[in-house]
Protein backbone atom coordinates (compact mmCIF):
# COMPACT_ATOMS: atom_id res chain seq x y z
CA UNK A 1 0.00 0.00 0.00
CA UNK A 2 1.45 3.34 -0.76
CA UNK A 3 0.07 5.66 1.19
CA UNK A 4 2.03 9.11 0.60
CA UNK A 5 -0.09 8.77 -2.87
CA UNK A 6 -3.56 8.78 -1.11
CA UNK A 7 -2.67 10.69 1.66
CA UNK A 8 -0.57 13.74 1.48
CA UNK A 9 1.62 14.34 4.95
CA UNK A 10 -0.13 17.88 5.55
CA UNK A 11 -3.58 15.90 6.36
CA UNK A 12 -1.70 14.08 9.49
CA UNK A 13 -0.01 17.58 10.40
CA UNK A 14 -3.25 18.92 10.20
CA UNK A 15 -4.98 16.03 12.34
CA UNK A 16 -2.09 16.14 15.06
CA UNK A 17 -2.04 20.10 15.23
CA UNK A 18 -5.89 19.73 15.79
CA UNK A 19 -5.45 17.39 18.58
CA UNK A 20 -2.83 19.11 20.10
CA UNK A 21 -4.52 22.41 20.91
CA UNK A 22 -7.67 19.93 22.34
CA UNK A 23 -5.22 18.76 24.75
CA UNK A 24 -4.16 22.34 25.59
CA UNK A 25 -8.08 23.71 25.69
CA UNK A 26 -8.78 20.78 28.31
CA UNK A 27 -6.07 21.44 30.02
CA UNK A 28 -6.57 25.76 30.48
CA UNK A 29 -11.01 24.92 31.00
CA UNK A 30 -10.70 22.07 33.22
CA UNK A 31 -9.92 22.48 37.26
CA UNK A 32 -9.72 18.97 37.79
CA UNK A 33 -6.33 17.26 38.37
CA UNK A 34 -7.49 14.20 36.71
CA UNK A 35 -9.06 15.48 33.47
CA UNK A 36 -6.20 18.18 33.15
CA UNK A 37 -3.86 14.86 32.91
CA UNK A 38 -5.80 13.45 30.34
CA UNK A 39 -5.68 16.99 28.29
CA UNK A 40 -1.61 16.12 28.65
CA UNK A 41 -2.23 12.75 27.51
CA UNK A 42 -4.01 14.10 24.40
CA UNK A 43 -1.01 16.50 23.66
CA UNK A 44 2.06 13.64 23.96
CA UNK A 45 -0.35 11.13 21.71
CA UNK A 46 -0.31 14.02 19.00
CA UNK A 47 3.16 14.82 19.21
CA UNK A 48 3.32 10.85 18.50
CA UNK A 49 0.97 11.37 15.54
CA UNK A 50 3.55 13.53 13.86
CA UNK A 51 6.97 11.87 15.13
CA UNK A 52 5.27 8.80 13.58
CA UNK A 53 4.01 10.58 9.83
CA UNK A 54 7.40 12.79 9.89
CA UNK A 55 9.22 9.00 9.80
CA UNK A 56 6.56 6.86 7.18
CA UNK A 57 6.90 10.03 4.82
CA UNK A 58 10.17 11.90 5.07
CA UNK A 59 12.51 9.70 6.06
CA UNK A 60 11.60 5.78 6.14
CA UNK A 61 14.94 4.92 5.44
CA UNK A 62 15.67 5.13 9.33
CA UNK A 63 13.59 4.62 12.70
CA UNK A 64 14.05 7.41 14.26
CA UNK A 65 10.85 8.94 14.88
CA UNK A 66 9.47 5.18 15.49
CA UNK A 67 11.78 5.00 18.76
CA UNK A 68 11.24 8.19 19.87
CA UNK A 69 7.61 7.53 19.75
CA UNK A 70 8.43 4.43 21.77
CA UNK A 71 10.45 6.88 24.26
CA UNK A 72 7.51 9.26 24.55
CA UNK A 73 4.88 6.85 25.45
CA UNK A 74 7.60 5.37 27.96
CA UNK A 75 7.71 8.94 29.40
CA UNK A 76 3.96 9.24 29.30
CA UNK A 77 3.69 5.80 31.14
CA UNK A 78 6.02 7.11 34.07
CA UNK A 79 4.61 10.69 33.89
CA UNK A 80 0.86 9.25 34.25
CA UNK A 81 2.19 6.99 37.26
CA UNK A 82 3.66 9.50 39.28
CA UNK A 83 0.46 11.92 38.59
CA UNK A 84 -1.66 9.74 39.81
CA UNK A 85 0.20 8.53 42.73
CA UNK A 86 0.14 12.67 43.53
CA UNK A 87 -3.22 12.72 43.03
CA UNK A 88 -4.10 10.30 45.42
CA UNK A 89 -2.08 11.50 47.97
CA UNK A 90 -3.60 15.02 47.19
CA UNK A 91 -7.19 13.35 47.52
CA UNK A 92 -6.50 12.15 51.33
CA UNK A 93 -4.91 15.81 52.47
CA UNK A 94 -7.91 17.79 50.95
CA UNK A 95 -10.32 15.07 49.82
CA UNK A 96 -10.98 16.94 46.82
CA UNK A 97 -8.94 16.85 43.49
CA UNK A 98 -9.68 20.54 42.12
CA UNK A 99 -7.15 22.86 41.76
CA UNK A 100 -8.05 25.53 42.94
CA UNK A 101 -8.71 24.23 46.25
CA UNK A 102 -5.41 22.65 46.80
CA UNK A 103 -3.82 25.54 47.73
CA UNK A 104 -0.93 24.44 50.23
CA UNK A 105 2.36 23.23 49.60
CA UNK A 106 3.57 22.07 53.53
CA UNK A 107 1.96 18.74 54.24
CA UNK B 1 -12.28 7.55 -2.85
CA UNK B 2 -9.95 4.97 -2.42
CA UNK B 3 -9.98 2.33 0.75
CA UNK B 4 -7.03 3.69 2.61
CA UNK B 5 -8.58 7.32 2.18
CA UNK B 6 -11.63 6.43 3.73
CA UNK B 7 -9.94 4.65 6.58
CA UNK B 8 -8.22 7.63 7.01
CA UNK B 9 -11.16 10.05 6.92
CA UNK B 10 -13.08 8.11 9.84
CA UNK B 11 -9.98 7.58 11.46
CA UNK B 12 -9.26 11.20 12.15
CA UNK B 13 -12.91 12.36 12.02
CA UNK B 14 -13.40 9.68 15.33
CA UNK B 15 -9.84 11.10 16.80
CA UNK B 16 -10.89 14.50 16.51
CA UNK B 17 -14.63 14.09 17.62
CA UNK B 18 -13.69 11.84 20.84
CA UNK B 19 -10.85 14.16 21.57
CA UNK B 20 -13.28 17.09 21.72
CA UNK B 21 -15.90 15.21 24.20
CA UNK B 22 -13.00 14.04 26.19
CA UNK B 23 -12.41 17.27 26.75
CA UNK B 24 -15.25 19.23 26.72
CA UNK B 25 -17.90 15.98 28.54
CA UNK B 26 -18.80 17.01 32.09
CA UNK B 27 -19.18 13.40 33.13
CA UNK B 28 -15.79 12.55 33.94
CA UNK B 29 -15.83 8.98 33.52
CA UNK B 30 -17.28 8.92 29.87
CA UNK B 31 -14.43 11.56 29.00
CA UNK B 32 -11.53 9.11 30.51
CA UNK B 33 -13.38 6.51 27.91
CA UNK B 34 -13.45 8.77 25.38
CA UNK B 35 -10.06 9.20 25.73
CA UNK B 36 -9.91 5.51 25.28
CA UNK B 37 -11.85 5.45 22.07
CA UNK B 38 -8.80 8.93 20.66
CA UNK B 39 -6.02 5.93 21.77
CA UNK B 40 -7.52 3.21 19.61
CA UNK B 41 -8.11 5.07 17.07
CA UNK B 42 -4.77 6.28 16.98
CA UNK B 43 -3.29 2.61 16.85
CA UNK B 44 -5.26 2.11 14.03
CA UNK B 45 -3.49 5.48 12.33
CA UNK B 46 -0.23 3.64 13.25
CA UNK B 47 -1.07 0.29 11.65
CA UNK B 48 -1.93 1.97 9.11
CA UNK B 49 1.51 3.85 8.68
CA UNK B 50 2.93 0.34 8.73
CA UNK B 51 4.13 0.71 12.55
CA UNK B 52 2.74 -2.82 13.52
CA UNK B 53 4.82 -2.66 16.50
CA UNK B 54 4.34 0.34 17.66
CA UNK B 55 0.35 0.01 17.15
CA UNK B 56 0.36 -2.82 20.04
CA UNK B 57 2.34 -0.67 21.77
CA UNK B 58 -0.19 1.98 21.91
CA UNK B 59 -2.67 -0.48 22.21
CA UNK B 60 -1.33 -2.36 25.28
CA UNK B 61 0.61 0.86 27.05
CA UNK B 62 -2.24 3.38 26.52
CA UNK B 63 -5.45 1.74 26.21
CA UNK B 64 -4.76 -1.23 28.56
CA UNK B 65 -2.37 0.99 31.00
CA UNK B 66 -2.91 4.45 31.27
CA UNK B 67 -6.86 4.74 31.11
CA UNK B 68 -7.06 1.90 33.10
CA UNK B 69 -5.08 3.66 35.83
CA UNK B 70 -7.25 6.84 34.78
CA UNK B 71 -10.35 5.08 35.75
CA UNK B 72 -9.29 3.99 38.85
CA UNK B 73 -8.18 7.35 40.23
CA UNK B 74 -11.43 8.91 38.75
CA UNK B 75 -12.97 5.74 41.19
CA UNK B 76 -10.85 6.51 44.06
CA UNK B 77 -11.27 10.13 44.06
CA UNK B 78 -15.01 11.71 42.92
CA UNK B 79 -18.46 9.90 42.75
CA UNK B 80 -19.37 8.08 39.91
CA UNK B 81 -22.63 10.53 38.67
CA UNK B 82 -20.81 13.26 39.99
CA UNK B 83 -20.00 16.36 37.25
CA UNK B 84 -17.56 18.87 36.71
CA UNK B 85 -18.07 22.34 36.97
CA UNK B 86 -18.89 24.00 34.22
CA UNK B 87 -15.61 26.09 33.37
CA UNK B 88 -15.62 29.61 34.14
CA UNK B 89 -16.54 31.58 31.58
CA UNK B 90 -12.91 33.34 31.35
CA UNK B 91 -11.39 30.47 31.22
CA UNK B 92 -13.55 29.12 29.04
CA UNK B 93 -12.60 32.07 26.87
CA UNK B 94 -9.07 32.31 26.94
CA UNK B 95 -8.63 28.40 26.45
CA UNK B 96 -10.85 29.22 23.25
CA UNK B 97 -8.63 31.67 22.06
CA UNK B 98 -5.44 29.92 22.76
CA UNK B 99 -6.43 26.76 20.99
CA UNK B 100 -7.90 28.16 17.90
CA UNK B 101 -5.01 31.11 17.59
CA UNK B 102 -2.81 28.39 17.96
CA UNK B 103 -4.41 25.80 15.35
CA UNK B 104 -4.68 29.02 13.07
CA UNK B 105 -1.09 29.86 13.08
CA UNK B 106 0.20 26.52 13.51
CA UNK B 107 -1.87 25.48 10.01
CA UNK B 108 -0.75 28.70 8.24
CA UNK B 109 2.92 27.92 8.94
CA UNK B 110 2.54 24.15 8.41
CA UNK B 111 0.19 24.05 5.06
CA UNK B 112 2.29 25.99 2.56
CA UNK B 113 5.42 24.92 3.86
CA UNK B 114 7.28 21.97 1.36
CA UNK B 115 7.90 19.06 3.10
CA UNK B 116 11.47 17.06 1.19
CA UNK B 117 11.66 13.28 1.28
CA UNK B 118 14.58 11.61 1.37
CA UNK B 119 15.40 9.33 -2.08
CA UNK B 120 16.77 6.63 0.14
CA UNK B 121 15.41 3.31 -0.01
CA UNK B 122 12.59 2.60 2.80
CA UNK B 123 14.05 -0.06 5.43
CA UNK B 124 11.71 -3.22 6.78
CA UNK B 125 9.59 -2.03 9.92
CA UNK B 126 9.71 -5.95 10.73
CA UNK B 127 9.78 -6.74 14.38
CA UNK B 128 13.89 -8.33 13.52
CA UNK B 129 14.69 -5.31 12.60
CA UNK B 130 13.54 -3.29 15.03
CA UNK B 131 14.73 -5.17 17.53
CA UNK B 132 18.12 -5.27 16.23
CA UNK B 133 18.19 -1.56 15.71
CA UNK B 134 16.83 -1.38 19.66
CA UNK B 135 19.89 -2.75 21.10
CA UNK B 136 22.36 -1.94 18.64
CA UNK B 137 25.15 0.31 19.86
CA UNK B 138 26.55 1.13 16.36
CA UNK B 139 25.47 3.48 13.88
CA UNK B 140 21.11 3.55 14.38
CA UNK B 141 21.73 1.78 17.48
CA UNK B 142 19.63 2.96 20.32
CA UNK B 143 21.08 0.86 22.94
CA UNK B 144 21.78 3.93 24.87
CA UNK B 145 18.25 5.37 24.67
CA UNK B 146 17.00 2.26 25.85
CA UNK B 147 18.67 1.87 28.96
CA UNK B 148 18.27 5.49 30.20
CA UNK B 149 14.43 4.75 29.79
CA UNK B 150 14.49 1.36 31.58
CA UNK B 151 16.24 3.44 34.61
CA UNK B 152 13.26 6.02 34.70
CA UNK B 153 10.63 3.73 34.70
CA UNK B 154 12.34 1.94 37.61
CA UNK B 155 12.66 5.20 39.25
CA UNK B 156 9.17 5.69 38.53
CA UNK B 157 8.63 2.60 39.79
CA UNK B 158 9.92 3.48 43.53
CA UNK B 159 9.19 7.29 43.60
CA UNK B 160 5.13 6.18 42.80
CA UNK B 161 5.58 3.79 45.69
CA UNK B 162 7.03 6.51 47.92
CA UNK B 163 4.73 9.00 46.98
CA UNK B 164 1.40 6.97 47.14
CA UNK B 165 2.05 4.91 50.30
CA UNK B 166 0.71 5.57 53.57
CA UNK B 167 2.52 7.84 56.41
CA UNK B 168 3.60 6.10 59.37
CA UNK B 169 2.25 8.82 61.33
Amino acid sequence: MNLQSEIPLQYMVVLSTLVFFIGLLGVLIRRNLITMLMGIELMLNAVNINFVAFNHYLFPHRLEGHFFALIVMAIAAAEAAIAIALIINIYRKFLTVNVDDVDELKY
Amino acid sequence: MTGPKIIFFILAASIVVFSLLSVLDRRILRAAIYLLFVLVALAGLFYMMNFQFLAAVQLILYAGGIVVLIIFSILLTSQINSKLDAPRKSHLLSGLITAVGGIALSLATVIPFVFKATASDAIGTDMRTIGRQLLDTGEFGYALPFEVISILLLAALVGTIFIARKSKT
